[in-house]
């Protein structure tokens, strides 16, 4: 039997009725057309399907979508909500040689959301341990620990 | 330099990173086309059987299940990437009559959703009669050993020789020779995006594929041998790719599944891998035996060099006869070796295949011979890093009817990568636990034996210029990560005076962009596509010349330039036009007709193995636990010459990638293949280096410039897959006296060794 349920994604509402076996993951890539959230195992092992929910980093495909009944989840398309303008992390990303396949990319980008929100002034060993669950074959991470530490100085401490 | 260029070696962001950045970029999984069905593969749960039957009835059955097929259904035409040798091409798309590993795809399943396709699956009968399976080369080569392929009697399935000198008088002539045998593990590529096609076939039949490849061009042309169609009538598309690392370079079941498929139903249908069929029935790096003896004079100078390898390629050739080549080549590079032989033999096993992966046979080839250069120094009381630069190659340095050095940097990468590290002092004083080691690389920029029987140029370019000063730059060379377009672009930029932003490009589409490229593979693009990408430049610069020339009646001796959006006298600036006047003028010449060019590239009198080799150096310090065997990687330092540095944030971005696996070679990764049966099939258990396992690095780029490259620009980044195992092994032996020869080199063997 479907579950009816609401997701509150990037600021949008969306009722849907849901299998109560499908994955946050499924639910997103192919109900709500949002793929720029990946899926690279299926275990919760590489961290390429990262989303934020409330705020915590969390596997979506280790997540049950009708546990997300009236969350607030973030994706990698919720990061630069006007479409203008990029969020400092992905400015860094782009600028700092952070990517390459662009395939870890999301995930990356929402953990170090989720670092920098509770830590604006991470060491290299906190962002290091803070993206140790996203698995990148291309760049041995330096970039993307480089883009995190600039990012953090890029974005405005809240008030 | 910096006069000289505008935008080559600069730090250039890649084209496509706000895409990926913000989650736009569509991989093919992330495609949806209306009516698309969704296809599972059933796999061989046996190691080596005949196929008796096969029952589809039930799952034909199946509410959802639109189509079923197995070997019976398809034409039965075998494929393989090594289509100047039609013997060597050993694979079905589905199995016909036998299974020959534990993954061997036997009939695939297209469904409404992937749920009722897996269903369907279960619902598939097959009859199997097991047959006596092989696991490793020694196995397989024993007298009473099953043939895999009743081609292959002995199951080599082809072997490989290179000679020249006399190795035999040259070991009687050496003061001092050595005997070893190293073996090397199966690894995978470990991209992030696993394999995914999507098919669409056409209203008049023509098929349209969305694949995960390195390989547009060769997909095309083996989808169309294997469908019965013609080239042209398949059209293959490289959308965004998360990763290959030699992985996707062939056909692959699903991409003939999904299009066969696709006509059968007259719906799209996508197949996307499973992390756990990824890394179970996955393409690999090569497993390999190792014998290698070397001799030198008590001086140290190399002498002569006999190598033999016997490569466990798994249940089919994929790439393994290009590996087969490449590792007896990469055996004699790097030093000077008067006499060399070489024998490598690729053996069938009842495995998940191996083929090309990073380094294409270097990394196992490398290993053996930069450890045993290690051990040779040791006894002969030289250092390593002084055995090397004296036995080291140079630019001119000639490998006898196989290839010339025409720019080598590696001299200068040795004293860079020693003097960084502060390798003599520490080579001295480390206290136990603690060492440092040296391992060195030589690789290719792109092969040159035509293996694939391409009828095209090795790489073409096809560049259109407008009079709104932008132009497109259409190639089918194929960018899956490493920033190919990136480089391309900033070729064509360099070359017309242009900014990034004036060029559009269009890559890889094989009905759109020029015949052909033989894709990304073997480090060829940055000098293959980028020579391609160079010549049409130039064809289009030749026409604003003479059009600007004629504008201004000059003298015929003046040289002209573009730069910096203008086209004009060198010697007189002023005497010149933005280059969109320039194009308008020569478009009015040539009465509306646009200005096109086509450029290519095909490597021509440059021996058998490449165009241009690259060269590298790289120290590793390590501590050991002494209690535990665990080894912690404290520093590497890396010296490398790849020509000219197009994009050095790319170039350092490729190294690092490089030194990531490298060291899930040396130290953490290793497919368990137990009876045929790949036993870690997650992350979890496939441990690839995190961000927190990874040290800190140094690294120099040795300029050199290499003539055949476009600017001067060769291999990066590929190579260097390489030198990161012999040196953490070095490194180890130095802290602990346990000398690995046998990868990987894990706690365990570690403890064991020191107690000896």
């Amino acid at each position: 039997m479907k579950h009816e349920i609401t997701l509150h994604v990037n600021g949008d509402e969306y009722p849907i009725a849901v299998d109560p076996w499908r994955t946050l993951n499924e639910v997103l890539r192919e109900d709500l057309n949002l793929t720029g959230t990946k899926f690279g195992c299926g275990s919760g092992d590489c961290g390429a399907c990262t989303v934020l929910v409330e705020g915590r980093s969390v596997n979506s495909c280790l997540t049950l979508a009708v546990e997300m009944d009236g969350r607030e989840i973030t994706t990698v398309e919720g990061l630069a909500p006007s479409g203008e303008r990029l969020h400092p992390i992905q400015e860094a990303f782009v600028e700092r040689g952070a990517i390459q396949c662009g395939f870890c990319t999301p995930g990356m980008e929402l953990s170090a959301l989720h670092l920098l929100e509770k830590n604006p002034k991470p060491t290299e060993a906190e962002i290091r341990s803070a993206i140790s669950g996203n698995l990148c074959r291309c760049t041995g991470y330096n970039k993307i620990v480089e883009a995190v530490a600039d990012a953090a100085g890029r974005m405005k401490p809240k008030k | 330099m910096e006069d000289r260029y505008s935008i080559i070696g600069k730090d250039v962001p890649r084209n496509d990173a706000v895409a990926k950045a913000t989650g736009a970029a569509a991989y093919t999984d992330d495609m949806k086309l209306p009516g698309m069905l969704h296809g599972k593969l059933l796999r061989s749960p046996l190691p080596h059987a005949r196929i008796r039957r096969i029952d589809t009835s039930r799952a034909e059955r199946l509410p959802g299940v639109k189509c079923v097929i197995t070997g019976e259904d398809t034409p039965k035409v075998k494929y393989g990437n090594w289509r100047l040798f039609p013997t060597t091409q050993d694979e079905y798309p589905l199995a016909v009559d036998k299974v020959r590993f534990i993954g061997d795809e036997v009939a695939a399943v297209a469904a409404v959703d992937v749920d009722t396709a897996l269903e369907a699956l279960e619902l598939i009968r097959v009859e199997y009669e097991e047959l006596p399976a092989v696991f490793d080369v020694d196995a397989a080569l024993a007298k009473t050993a099953p043939a895999l392929h009743e081609a292959s009697p002995t199951n080599i399935s082809i072997d490989r020789k290179i000679s020249y000198g006399d190795v035999e008088r040259g070991f009687s002539a050496s003061d001092y020779v050595r005997e070893d045998t190293f073996t090397v593990h199966a690894v995978s590529p470990g991209y992030m995006e696993p394999c995914s096609s999507l098919a669409l076939c056409d209203l008049d039949g023509r098929i349209t594929l969305w694949t995960s490849t390195q390989t547009p061009y060769i997909v095309q042309c083996l989808l169309a041998s294997t469908l019965g169609m013609r080239e042209n009538d398949i059209r293959v598309i490289k959308p965004f790719v998360g990763g290959g690392f030699g992985g996707k370079m062939e056909l692959r079941p699903w991409e003939f599944c999904a299009a066969f498929m696709a006509r059968r139903t007259g719906r799209p249908v996508k197949f996307t891998l499973t992390r756990q069929e990824e890394l179970c029935y996955g393409r690999r790096r090569h497993p390999m035996k190792l014998w290698s003896k070397v001799g030198f004079k008590k001086d140290g100078t190399l002498v002569a060099k006999d190598l033999k390898i016997l490569l466990d390629g798994g249940a089919y050739n994929a790439m393994g006869p290009t590996a087969t080549f490449l590792c007896g080549n990469f055996g004699a590079m790097l030093y000077r070796y008067p006499n060399y032989r070489f024998l490598g033999e690729h053996v069938y096993t009842n495995k998940a295949p191996a083929s090309a992966m990073r380094g294409f046979g270097a990394p196992q080839s490398l290993f053996a011979a930069e450890t045993q250069m290690n051990m040779a120094a040791e006894e002969l009381g030289i250092d390593p890093i002084e055995l090397r630069i004296k036995n080291a190659m140079v630019t001119g340095d000639e490998i006898p009817g196989v290839a010339t050095i025409s720019s080598c940097g590696f001299i200068e990468s040795l004293q860079e990568a020693a003097k960084m590290s502060g390798w003599k002092r520490k080579r001295k004083n480390f206290k136990a636990g603690r060492g440092i080691g040296v391992g060195c690389y030589s690789f290719i920029s792109g092969g040159v034996f035509n293996w694939f029987n391409t009828q095209y140029p090795f790489s073409a370019a096809e560049v259109r210029a407008f009079a709104d000063g932008t132009v497109h730059l259409l190639t089918m060379a194929s960018d899956i990560g490493q920033g190919s377009d990136t480089v391309l672009k900033q070729i064509l930029a360099e070359e017309l005076g242009l900014g990034m932003e004036d060029i559009r490009i269009t890559s890889a589409d094989t009905a759109m962009t020029p015949q052909a490229d033989l894709g990304t593979w073997g480090s060829r693009v940055t000098l293959m596509g980028g020579g391609a990408v160079q010549n049409a430049a130039r064809k289009i610069k030749e026409e604003l010349f003479g059009t600007v020339s004629a504008r201004f009646d000059l003298n015929v001796i003046f040289e002209m330039e573009c730069r910096n959006g203008r086209v004009y006298a060198k010697g007189k600036p002023e005497r010149g036009m933005t280059f969109g006047e320039a194009v308008a003028l020569a478009q009015k010449a040539r009465r509306g007709e646009p200005l096109v060019a086509r450029g290519y590239y095909t490597p021509r009198d440059k021996g058998l193995v490449t165009p241009a080799f690259s060269f590298g150096a790289q120290v590793a310090e390590v501590e050991v636990d002494r209690e535990t065997g665990i080894v912690s990687v404290k520093k590497m330092w890396t010296a490398h010459d790849c020509g000219t540095v197009i994009n050095p944030m790319a170039v350092e971005g490729q190294l690092e990638g490089s030194i990531h696996m490298g060291l899930g070679y040396a130290l953490s990764e290793e497919l368990q293949v137990e009876n045929g049966r790949t036993m870690n099939n997650t992350f979890l258990d496939y441990k690839m280096f995190t961000a927190e396992d990874m040290p800190p690095g140094e690294s120099v780029c040795i300029e050199t410039y290499e003539p055949e490259g476009p600017m001067g620009a060769k291999e990066a980044g590929e190579g260097l897959a390489s030198p990161t195992a012999p040196a953490v092994a070095e490194a180890v032996y130095h802290a602990t006296g346990y000398r690995c020869k046998d990868l990987p080199i894990t706690p365990e063997k570690i403890l064991k060794g020191m107690k000896k």
